[in-house]
């Protein structure tokens, strides 16, 4: 029988199968950032031992940090101590740190990929669990916690069970104004919030094929928002065209080396999965959340679900979910007012995002009472932004470019949503209390996002859309 | 090294939400501190107080309802989705909890759990409802968890009946877990094997 995409990196990996046990295994690339890590180096230190593999070990500092004037120093107390341990654990174990004001400094799933860090066939893991974005690169890549980081750093290996395997097939052509994030938006809301817990999923046909790497990134990161332990996709000429070049990219002779193995990495034709879904690409339309966990998703058209239409064990969920939310059960989500605009993220903070986003508002004024936050996931994207002009555009429409960092997505640094106020974002939590204490937030793509920012309330995107396409 | 466990006998704390996810257990805003201590005080801390002020206990919380206390929280289904943070684990152990029962836990807290001597023991559907109903009826109900055995108990003395079901656990966390060992400890004395892993490795 063939293999899957997983079963053969999976493979290659394991380092030593405990007999009704875990398997011992390999990673690849460990990302490291300051929330998740100072307990897994003082994990080190009183054991009397340093990191195992550095050179495998990359840092930055991006979950809490403001997003502006980092020049400065940080004004937080706990924040900045957070930030300096980092600094200072970086250093007495050799691992390389692209904090703030280094070139490459930004949120770890955005600068691992564009530095050409992240490659297929790869095994990676980070202390945050959206680390599932490097699978779009046909990568092994799963969130973990503090301890196994400590692990990581200790043996360069983890202890792990092999996961079910779950393929999603999304076949045909996107419609109008449809995008990557209204894609994973819409998976969830169909297999729910926990629907893939204890899989892994690869991600497949046309629709996906057809996609961008950023693009990928998108889906793959979401993944844990339906329970999988991470998302993965093929890599093929796309995947390969986005890393040549790129700054820790294989050159030369070993650029084709790397090739023909990268090559192999698809899942055989006779391979098997536990669980396959199949999504017609047409069904989807742009989408907004309305609740609070990611698969409360609708097409921003539809109504809000009534107790009725939701099964028994999900009404409770979704009356606290209403209260909390302050929207009503049947009402419609279009000309929800919104207060802020939040475009960033791990999800959609890359280039591409911004250069949509940009195509978009070009000429375009934002509504008087939003405030809209445009954060870049890292100061290569900050800096191509730049270049490209599309800050002026932003400044033009009212929107405020801020600098790199995990900013409103967690409710951690500074960047915070007041209790009560409403803001659509394209991140990839809507959990109470997930952007600031009381926020209430409405998860979509950045053209919705932006969309919303024009008029001050949800719109469907395709009607400010006259013939310009996406 | 943890602490062993292995006879967990208490009464519960009824928490009969889905979807708890780690912001919940844990607000973001918790997460700036580099040790492991002190995290019980901000467990379920925006659902616990009005307007994140410890005087004003929400009287609503289950936390804050005298009638319920013990070493294990039962919660429904999905518990720990969400962030990997294991300042999740280190809350509610820290606050006190030794085991967590639910009818499906998320895999990363699961592990997180697993990793600091804190029991995640996943039950049917149907023996979760009991569980619910039971301690509705009569708050004193206790649940005995044997984890040598694998078994998970409800005991309902005011009916003088009891019901009981098996749970999973993957054998080797069990036995860590029955030891107090941990897999770091286990992970440094394979070493050898990874370094000749390595040298005949190519990516
Ligand atoms: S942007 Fe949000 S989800 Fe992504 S790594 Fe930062 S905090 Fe986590």
């Amino acid at each position: 029988m063939g293999k899957t995409l997983f079963e053969k990196i999976w493979e290659k990996h394991v380092v030593k199968q405990i007999e009704g046990g875990p398997s011992v295994f390999y990673i690849d690339k460990h990302f490291i950032h300051e929330v998740t890590s100072p307990q897994a180096f003082t994990g080190l230190n009183k054991r009397g031992i340093k990191v195992f593999r550095p050179e495998q070990t990359i840092a930055t500092a991006d979950h809490n940090v403001p997003t502006l004037n980092q020049h400065l120093p940080i004004k937080e107390e706990l924040s900045r101590l957070q930030v300096e341990a980092l600094k200072k654990n970086c250093a007495e174990h050799g691992v390389e740190l692209y904090g703030l004001g280094h070139p490459f400094q930004g949120i770890v799933h955005v600068i691992g990929p564009e530095l050409g860090i992240t490659q297929p066939g790869m095994t990676i893991v980070c202390g945050d669990s959206h680390t599932s974005t490097h699978g779009a690169f046909g990568a092994i890549a799963f969130g973990i916690g503090t301890s196994e980081v400590e692990m990581v750093m200790a043996t360069q290996c983890l202890l792990q069970s092999k996961p079910k395997l779950m393929r999603i097939n999304i076949e045909g052509v996107l419609n109008e104004a449809v995008v990557s994030k209204d894609i994973i938006l819409y998976i969830i809301s169909k297999i729910s919030a926990s629907g893939a817990t204890g899989y892994f999923v690869e991600y497949a046909g046309s629709a996906i094929r057809s996609l961008s790497m950023e693009a990928r990134m998108t889906i793959c990161n979401m993944s844990i928002e339906m329970g999988a332990r991470g998302g993965m996709i093929a890599p093929d000429e796309t995947t390969f065209h986005y890393i040549k070049g790129k700054t820790f990219a294989p050159q030369g002779e070993a650029w084709n080396h790397k090739l023909v193995y990268w090559k192999t990495l698809y899942t055989d034709a006779d391979a098997k999965f536990d669980n396959e879904i199949n999504i017609d690409a047409a069904d989807i339309e742009p989408m907004i959340t309305y609740g609070t966990n990611p698969g409360m998703g609708i097409g921003v058209t539809q109504k809000i679900p009534t107790a009725d239409t939701v099964n028994e064990n999900d009404r409770s969920g979704l009356s606290k979910s209403l209260a909390y939310m302050g929207l009503q059960e049947g009402a419609a989500i279009k000309g929800q007012k919104i207060d802020y605009v939040f475009i960033g993220s791990c999800t959609n903070s890359r280039i591409e995002d911004l250069r949509m986003v940009a195509s978009f508002v070009k000429g375009k004024k934002k509504a008087a009472e939003v405030e809209v936050w445009i954060v870049p996931g890292s100061k290569q994207v900050e800096k191509q932004a730049i270049e490209e002009g599309i800050d002026k555009i932003f400044a033009d429409a009212g929107f405020m470019l801020r600098q790199p960092g995990c900013s409103a997505c967690l409710g951690m640094n500074e960047d915070k949503i007041p209790s009560g106020k409403y803001c659509i974002s394209t991140s990839n939590r809507n959990f109470e209390g997930r952007q600031g204490a009381g926020a209430r937030t409405l998860l979509a793509s950045p053209l919705t996002a932006a969309a919303a920012a024009i008029t001050g309330k949800v719109t469907d995107v395709r009607e400010l859309i006259s013939n310009t396409n996406q | 090294m943890s602490i062993p466990l292995n006879i967990i006998k208490s009464c519960f704390v009824p928490l009969n939400i889905e979807n708890v996810d780690t912001d919940q257990i844990i607000p973001a805003r918790f997460l700036k501190a580099t040790t492991k201590e002190g995290f019980g005080k901000n467990l379920f801390r925006d659902w616990r107080y009005e307007n994140n002020d410890e005087t004003k206990p929400k009287k609503g919380f289950v936390l804050n309802n005298p009638l319920y206390s013990g070493e294990i929280l039962v919660a429904a289904k999905n518990f720990g989705c969400g962030s990997s943070r294991e300042h999740a684990a280190w809350a509610l152990k820290d606050y006190g909890f030794k085991a967590i029962v639910s009818s499906f836990f998320a895999d990363i807290f699961k592990n997180n759990a697993l990793n600091n001597g804190l029991l995640p023991v996943q039950v049917s559907d149907h023996f979760l409802q009991k569980i619910f109903s039971a301690i509705a009826k009569n708050p004193e109900a206790e649940l005995e968890i044997d984890l040598e055995k694998q078994t998970i108990k409800l005991l309902d003395h005011s009916k003088h009946s009891s019901a009981e079901e098996t749970f999973e656990i993957n054998p080797y966390k069990k036995t860590c877990l029955l030891n107090g060992f941990d897999d770091i400890d286990y992970l440094l004395s394979l070493k050898k094997d990874i370094e000749n892993f390595e040298r005949s490795y190519t990516l």
